[in-house]
């Protein structure tokens, strides 16, 4: 307040109530770094060639913006699942509420405490996939969320994880702004899969990076929602070696702003990368403004990518994509496919998409696709000719629409769990 | 069972009027067949009746048992026994044949109060149903319709037919894109629906459909209007020569 310079920098105004956590040497250098890259960047515009369709303003500004809690009799995604249950509130790693973060195939610790220490693996990913991500497009809010993250877990699989980790995000304060960092360490012929779900606060980061071994699994699957007014910011960042798999499935209800990024690069021969994600929004109940940024970068020969993004819009819900497939000039032989497609249940909602493919190597195939389309009229008739109501013919259709994302989670019981989640929105939405 | 009395119907997007005074009354038990040229109004008929988008009712009524038809939503329609089998079945990519099959019985019966089909009743009744009109068990997984030929699209339409097991069944130049054996199948599954309480029209170009779906009634619709009424031999006498006869008779 004292300095009227600060007050003209936004950047500066952002970081004044942050603080930087204590760690090892090694960790707090990590964070300077992450700083200085985050001052030369400066924070993200509306005219940034990546924020054209989303606003960071309420990203951007010193104070998260107020949003109310979402009281709701459901049962949390994930409830049915033999699972291992860390619970965050409003950013905070809550004890009590967690299992006990012992788990067969898998170490688990807090991020402050692995980064008190001197773990080699963790130096060779805390900040390192985030750096990387930031050629050939600037992340200035992965820059921030590395720097001032207060909270996190670190995962290192070194088998096969007997239950999935299930990262649970409550919100309990109206004014919450929370930055989350994790590390995900999946080692040779290793395999987890991380579970993550809930509003998490007012305003939330969220950094991820993931470094998947040579043979070895990586399953997400992501539930965002309900609570109408959250905000957040969340990156991916993974890197993946020869023959690994890397899977996540992101489904997200509601929410007045969500920007989710995922960076991941493929650096090993016959690896695998499948992103989707399914998002719905009905700004009858609350703004919905929903944005995916995807980038696939493949920098090794025989690797296979799968982007399938689904959103369905209704009473002036707005929906985002960006997507690029890179292959660079020796990954010969790469299979990339992008699909970004949205249903608009009515002339008020939009959608903005930048299908993008950059392509070097000259054997390889590479298909986008995106599309805006309606709800069928003939199907609808059809459906509603053998007596199925309006709205459960409407339904179908859009569950029809979704099924090539929500047929991108392999498990059967997530699958199942999503779809539940999915059929309780559509029953509370029905137009 | 269904009674329409001096049905006028325009386009919704054009002032171009389509059906221009039908009149026409099909029995509980009895098979009717229309036939006339391209352009005649038959498909429009099949399309108000069922509750089609698009259409304008600018005069006149039909009932269905002394229940308005008009008035009500496509698939209020359904449940008070209207079935429209489809010229051109729509491919549904994504919903599977059984789930879509299951909703729609479950639906219907739910709207008239009775109680729904469990899924092992269901798998059963269909089962029976499905071989009869030889659709194996790959084809009532699929998507509804996708990837289907001519063929088994309409056989489709007749298996979803007896499963809902309306009151009254319209069948909309079913007999399109079919060869003979495929006519036949469709023909005897129709057939086995014949019954005291039930009333069929049926939509034809030609009377070949007719050698094997036997009508009680045959009506010549030309111009949005019937123009001739008769029995059997009717169908006959536009096989040998053509509407041109009949037309010019009437005019």
């Amino acid at each position: 307040m004292a300095n009227p310079a600060a007050k003209l920098d936004p950047l500066a105004a952002r970081i004044a109530g942050l603080s930087t956590p204590d760690g090892a040497g090694w960790a707090n250098e990590v964070r300077g770094d992450a700083l200085s890259r985050l001052s030369a960047m400066g924070l993200p515009r509306k005219r940034d060639e990546y924020w054209k369709y989303s606003d960071p303003t309420t990203l951007n500004q010193p104070e998260a913006p107020r949003a109310g809690l979402f009281v709701t009799d459901e049962a949390m995604p994930f409830s049915d699942v033999d699972r291992l249950k860390i619970v965050f509130v409003d950013g905070v790693f809550d004890a009590d509420a967690s299992d006990d973060l012992s788990l067969e195939g898998v170490e688990v610790e807090r991020l402050s405490d692995a980064l008190a220490r001197d773990i080699h693996w963790a130096r060779d990913l805390f900040g390192v996939l985030e750096t990387r991500g930031q050629t050939p497009v600037e992340r200035p809010l992965a820059a921030l969320n590395t720097a001032f993250a207060t909270d996190g877990v670190v995962i290192r699989a070194t088998g096969k994880a007997a239950k999935p980790i299930s990262l649970i995000y409550l919100h309990k304060s109206e004014t919450s702004d929370a930055i989350l960092h994790h590390l995900v360490k999946v080692e040779e012929g290793a395999s987890v899969t991380v579970l993550e779900n809930g509003p998490a606060a007012a305003r939330f980061s969220k950094c991820m990076e993931v470094e998947v071994a040579d043979g070895g699994q990586f399953h997400h699957v992501r539930a965002q929602g309900r609570d109408h007014e959250r905000r957040a910011s969340t990156h991916m960042f993974a890197r993946l070696g020869a023959g690994s798999v890397y899977k996540s499935f992101t489904l997200t209800v509601n929410g007045v702003l969500t920007r989710n990024e995922q960076v991941v690069e493929i650096t090993g021969d016959n690896a695998v990368a499948h992103i989707a994600g399914a998002a719905l929004g009905d700004a009858a109940s609350g703004a919905f403004h929903h944005d995916d940024t995807v980038f696939v970068t493949h920098d090794a020969v025989d690797c296979e990518s799968r982007q399938v993004f689904k959103k369905v819009l209704r009473n002036g819900a707005e929906g985002v994509f960006q997507g690029k497939i890179i292959v660079k000039p020796h990954a010969q032989k790469t299979d990339g496919y992008q699909l970004s497609q949205a249903l608009l249940l009515d002339e008020d909602s939009s959608f903005q998409a930048k299908p993008e493919l950059e392509i070097y190597a000259d054997d390889v195939q590479c298909s986008h696709g995106s599309t805006t389309g309606a709800i069928d009229e003939e199907a609808l008739f059809y459906l509603r000719s053998r007596g199925v109501s309006h709205g459960e013919a409407t339904d179908l259709l859009v569950l029809a629409f979704l099924a090539e994302a929500i047929d991108e989670i392999e498990d059967e019981t997530l699958r199942e769990d999503i779809l539940t989640r999915l059929q309780g929105w559509l029953d509370r939405h029905r137009g | 069972m269904l009674e329409i009395k001096n049905l006028h119907v325009s386009l919704e997007e054009e002032d171009k009027q389509i059906l221009k005074g039908v009149d026409l009354t099909v029995e509980a038990g009895k098979v009717h067949a229309i036939m006339g040229p391209n352009g005649s109004g038959k498909s429009t008929l099949s399309y108000v009746l069922s509750g089609r988008d698009g259409y304008v009712v600018t005069e006149g009524e039909a009932t269905l048992n002394g229940e308005d038809l008009l008035e009500m939503e496509p698939e209020e329609r359904a449940a008070a026994g209207v079935f429209l089998a489809f010229q051109y079945p729509v491919e549904i990519p994504g919903v599977g044949n059984m789930t879509f099959l299951r909703t729609a019985v479950n639906a219907q019966r739910k709207a008239r109060g009775e109680e729904e089909m469990s899924a092992a009743e269901f798998l059963k009744v269909i089962r029976e149903k499905a071989k009869d009109l030889k659709i194996d068990a790959d084809m009532l997984k699929r998507p509804v319709n996708v990837g289907f030929s001519g063929g088994e699209k309409k056989r489709n339409e007749i298996l979803q037919m007896a499963m809902l097991e309306p009151k009254m069944c319209i069948l909309d130049e079913t007999d399109s894109g079919l060869d003979v054996d495929a006519m036949k199948l469709v023909a005897e599954g129709v057939n086995a629906l014949r019954d005291e309480g039930r009333g069929f029209l049926v939509i034809t170009h030609y009377q070949r459909l007719l050698d094997h779906i036997k009508p009680d009634v045959v009506h010549i619709m030309a111009n949005g209007r019937i123009v001739k009424t008769g029995g059997p031999e009717l169908a006959l006498e536009v096989e040998q020569n053509g509407y041109a006869d009949i037309l010019a008779e009437v005019a």
